[in-house]
């Protein structure tokens, strides 16, 4: 049987069944924490840090830490927010995104983020580094530009037999996110879709097909990220 | 009440970003109230007649006149803005940051669809009035101190105007979520 425990965050007595991760207890009582490499109902990876959160005073990533008796989890601070815009603000500044000519504008998660915490430029220097675009594939295009190694196309995308059809290649700063293309051959439109949606950013995106909603009617326009998990009262002054 | 003096200038920009400081549409008649222009394409102005409260900069860095006006600007504006995604991470020129100067000017003057057999001399100009290319296309910050920055491409002129009649009445800004976008 499942055991239920009760947490705090932010001062607000939180339930939850044993075992389950501190992000997923947040949302389903109603305090959205940020995150962006997480996919909900998948194995957590912790790769992007943004989650992460004070639990009894110790900064942990909310996606990988299971909820315990009693925790005090504290999920808004000046330093929180700090941290958290620091880390978006470091994707912006390592890789290109031009959020002008991509076609994920609008409907980013990153640059949602960046949104909700009102982040009108990077504190780092911009890297311009050199990257490639991958086009060879029938139905999908990488863009190594913008892709900030999240991992969830890696985990969520597989073919029959349960390999992933994407990988990481090369290592250190010049690793990146490639499409295996012997695995990816026998892709079909379905997965390749998934694909595309899994990708928070504009890295992975289906060919022929550029634009197609028109500003104002994307999907972070006129709503922030995370609006539906937080709680009613103020829900954007995070 | 004295008024402000605002100075404003094109970079390597597209002029959208003035477009869409006219397109604040009748508040530009408060505006007019709180504000004169020195320096700017508005009013054709070709050198600053005084010293400026704000500089309002449309554009990155992509030549030497650019980095030129822009000191300029520091010199003689108490505050500078940038506005657009071009003068704060230098927007849609500097995709051209990973190509070398040379291959897109060859590019531009020789092999490009548009020029390919039409430049017979081969000629890239290269006279001594033009500005240098730099080799990058740079954020504004990077040249000079930049105190604020209004992103968009270009920032809408909502947020144009919040910002600005926020700084001109000395007021705390809070910025609406739909006026924060970098597209």
């Amino acid at each position: 049987m499942n055991q239920i425990i009760k947490i705090e965050i932010d001062g607000q007595v939180c339930m939850g069944q044993k075992g389950q991760y501190l992000v997923d207890v947040a949302r389903e009582n109603g305090i959205y924490i940020p995150t962006l490499c997480n996919i909900i109902g998948m194995k957590p990876r912790g790769a992007c840090r943004l989650c992460t959160v004070r639990v009894n005073g110790k900064l942990m990533t909310s996606c990988t830490t299971p909820i315990s008796n009693g925790m005090q989890v504290e999920t808004k601070s000046e330093e929180l927010d700090n941290l958290r815009n620091g880390i978006i603000e470091l994707m912006f500044a390592e890789g290109n995104h031009f959020c002008p000519a991509c076609e994920k504008s609008g409907n980013c998660e990153l640059q949602a983020l960046a949104y909700r915490f009102r982040i009108s430029v990077p504190r780092f220097p911009f890297q311009f580094p050199q990257r490639d675009i991958e086009a060879g594939h029938p139905l999908l295009i990488k863009d190594h530009n913008r892709c900030i190694l999240c991992k969830r196309c890696i985990r969520a995308i597989k073919d029959e037999s349960g390999k992933s059809i994407f990988a990481f290649t090369k290592r250190g700063p010049k690793v990146g996110i490639s499409i295996d293309t012997t695995l990816s051959a026998k892709m079909d439109k379905t997965l390749a879709q998934k694909a595309v949606e899994i990708c928070p950013v504009g890295a992975i995106l289906p060919r022929a097909q550029a634009f197609r909603s028109p500003i104002g009617t994307r999907k972070y326009d006129k709503t922030p990220i995370g609006e539906e998990e937080s709680s009613k009262k103020d829900p954007v002054a995070l | 009440m004295k008024k402000a003096v605002i100075a404003t200038t094109s970079l390597a920009g597209c002029f959208g970003c003035h477009m869409s400081l006219l397109d604040i549409d009748a508040k530009i008649l408060d505006l007019i109230e709180l504000v004169e222009f020195d320096k700017s394409p508005i009013n054709d102005l070709k050198t600053f007649t005084r010293e400026c409260d704000i500089g309002l900069i449309e554009g990155g860095c992509c030549n030497s006149e650019n980095v030129e006006v822009l000191k300029d600007f520091r010199k003689h504006c108490k505050i500078l803005i940038s506005v657009g995604e071009c003068a704060i991470m230098g927007g849609l020129p500097a995709l051209r940051n990973n190509i070398p100067v040379k291959e897109c000017l060859e590019e531009a003057y020789l092999n490009g669809p548009s020029v390919a057999g039409n430049n017979e001399a081969g000629i890239i100009p290269n006279d001594d009035e033009l500005p240098i290319l730099l080799n990058k296309v740079y954020p504004c910050h990077d040249i000079v101190k930049i105190d604020y920055h209004l992103p968009g491409c270009p920032p809408r002129a909502g947020l144009i105007w919040e910002a600005l009649y926020a700084l001109l009445t000395n007021q705390k800004i809070d910025l609406p979520y739909e006026l924060v976008k970098y597209d």
